[in-house]
């Protein structure tokens, strides 16, 4: 069993005490976009101890809403404590906030404004390039944010410059706040839209799986000439049956029944990965 | 007459910086020719980038190559990069804490007939209120020498507006007192005092120069640093005079003047009027035809102080 999926158990129920402790957070895509995380975290160049490296791997996360995911990786990574994130996420002149912040070690923008990972994200890259540095540049976008037509600039920017050093991940869970994607704005065919703008695209059919992440990224690495960009296939509110592909759990807030439910179904989901 | 425009004088000073730092870069929107910046892409085509008609795309590539180091100007005409690309000057720019120089050309009504699309008269009201944002408006291409080249040295966010065609010199090329977010004090005076920024500091200059020769003790102050604008040197030009006028070329509201008027009033409460642009689109014609039209000339200040004056 791949010790980073069972782990993904762990971090959830750090992101469910972080919301509940904070009174409020997006929980449907922080379940979504757990094992994404975690697996990148555990590949990038990154090191808590000095994490201003000029040449460390750079993630940015332009699906800013789910940084209860985020606190909790950096900080299995080493880069935060989860204890003072549970005590002080939300709370009154608190750093941690519902949005990353690049005060915070680790976090390198500021984002919650959709559309602005992937433009800057090109940035990183193309000084990259110009510096002669071999760092790898991430970022991670939700679904419903392809709707915003910055993006698009973005993607053409990076196909037009062909940056291999670049690697777009889409959180593909099929859900925004108001419905299905496909109803609120469906975004049509992702891997011709992307390839028609020069990118290699890589569609990964369970996107909550660490093995087919892990294969998704090294191809990435190894494709040269053009950005990739991997369409994870995820589950909005993954882990708890509860929550799982339900649009009115992009943002809600468990009550005592609901944690007391989604806890024990996190511990059973990852009970049954140990006995894989 | 001056033939050279101060983006002209802009595209030197980054020539000269780019030659002994390869981490200054320049980013266009399919605007290296309005931004005179041809020259610098031909010369240091490794140190700039194209980006296309995509200027939310422009200013989100120019703040992820500063938050890894590099020292970008992002140049643009200043209707687009200041509301088209608002929110990523706020949250990439300001709120992440990016070292990127966000340079509007063409701004105000240099595009003359082109129309209240390309007119840049909203500018300083919306980088104003951008927590961290800088706002500069140089008057002249000497004193637009001396703050990108005083820009060079920081490493904060700041949002510049240049205008599009020659202007008169206000200071000579021996002559440019400059200090960085400190107004200049173009004139003393002891009973009315007036304030500018940008292209109407000549103006202001002239109406000066006309009250101070008709017997009205004027003083004049070159306010380019709009933001963070330098209360105490507009305190001290301002105390004691009876009257101050602020002259901009952009709304009336939000600008120069509301923050002269907000200024003066809380802390040595007198009258204060607000040249500016009309709140509706601006009269056809060249910048010199608008200005002369709206009363913003060297005559149409002075006009205005001496019936001001006269009340």
């Amino acid at each position: 069993m791949n010790a980073l999926a069972v782990k993904a158990y762990d971090l959830r129920q750090d992101v469910l005490d972080i919301i509940v402790s904070g009174g409020g957070g997006h929980i449907g895509g922080d379940m979504s976009s757990m094992e994404i995380m975690l697996t990148l975290y555990s590949r990038m160049k990154v090191d808590p101890a000095n994490p201003k490296d000029p040449d460390r791997d750079r993630f940015v996360l332009s699906k800013g809403h789910c940084v209860e995911t985020l606190y909790a990786v950096l900080a299995d990574r080493g880069f935060l404590d989860i204890e003072e994130v549970k005590a002080k996420f939300s709370r009154f002149g608190s750093e941690y906030i519902g949005h990353p912040h690049n005060t915070i070690p680790g976090i390198e923008m500021n984002s919650g404004s959709l559309g602005h990972g992937l433009s800057v994200c090109v940035g990183m890259a193309l000084a990259a390039r110009m510096d002669g540095k071999n760092y790898r540049v991430y970022t991670l976008m939700g679904d419903g944010e392809l709707a915003e037509g910055s993006v698009w600039e973005g993607a053409t920017s990076a196909g037009h410059y062909r940056l291999d050093n670049l690697c777009a991940i889409i959180d593909r869970n099929h859900l925004q706040i108001s419905g299905t994607t496909e109803e609120v704005m469906a975004p049509g065919c992702l891997r011709e839209r992307l390839e028609a703008t020069g990118w290699h695209v890589i569609e990964v059919a369970d996107g909550n799986d660490v093995d087919q992440l892990n294969a998704a990224f090294d191809e990435a690495e190894n494709t040269k000439g053009m950005p990739t960009c991997i369409i994870a296939n995820t589950v909005k509110g993954k882990g708890s049956a509860l929550m799982e592909n339900k649009a009115g759990w992009h943002h809600h807030l468990p009550n005592a029944e609901e944690y007391a439910q989604i806890k024990a179904d996190l511990a059973a989901r990852k009970e049954a990965l140990l006995h894989e | 007459m001056n033939k050279i425009p101060n983006r002209a004088v802009m595209c030197e000073v980054l020539k000269e910086a780019a030659a002994k730092d390869r981490d200054v870069v320049v980013l266009c929107s399919d605007s290296r020719g309005s931004g005179s910046m041809t020259s610098f892409a031909d010369t240091y085509p490794a140190q700039f980038v194209e980006v296309g008609i995509a200027e939310q795309n422009l200013v989100g590539i120019a703040a992820g190559m500063a938050a890894c180091g590099k020292k970008p100007f992002a140049i643009s005409p200043a209707s687009f990069i200041s509301t088209r690309s608002y929110e990523q000057c706020k949250v990439d720019c300001a709120y992440s804490d990016t070292n990127v120089k966000l340079v509007g050309i063409s701004g105000g009504v240099s595009y003359g007939a082109l129309g209240m699309s390309h007119h840049s008269a909203q500018d300083i009201a919306a980088m104003s209120a951008i927590p961290g944002m800088r706002v500069y408006l140089p008057s002249d291409r000497h004193q637009t020498r001396k703050l990108f080249e005083a820009l060079l040295q920081d490493r904060q966010t700041a949002y510049i507006r240049l205008g599009r065609n020659p202007v008169e010199d206000v200071y000579t090329e021996d002559c440019v007192p400059f200090a960085m977010d400190k107004a200049t004090v173009l004139a003393e005076g002891t009973e009315v005092l007036l304030v500018a920024c940008g292209e109407m500091v000549r103006p202001m200059k002239d109406a000066a120069d006309l009250l101070n020769r008709e017997g009205i003790s004027t003083g004049a102050l070159d306010m380019y640093c709009v933001k963070p604008l330098d209360r105490e040197g507009l305190l001290a030009a301002a105390k004691g005079k009876k009257l101050v006028v602020s002259i901009e070329e952009h709304s009336p509201f939000g600008g120069l003047g509301s923050m002269v008027a907000q200024v003066i009033s809380a802390n040595d409460p007198k009258r204060v009027i607000t040249l500016a642009l009309p709140d509706a689109p601006v009269i056809t014609g060249t910048s010199k035809e608008v200005f002369q039209y709206y009363g913003l000339t060297g005559e149409g200040i002075a006009e205005t102080v001496r019936n001001a004056l006269k009340a």
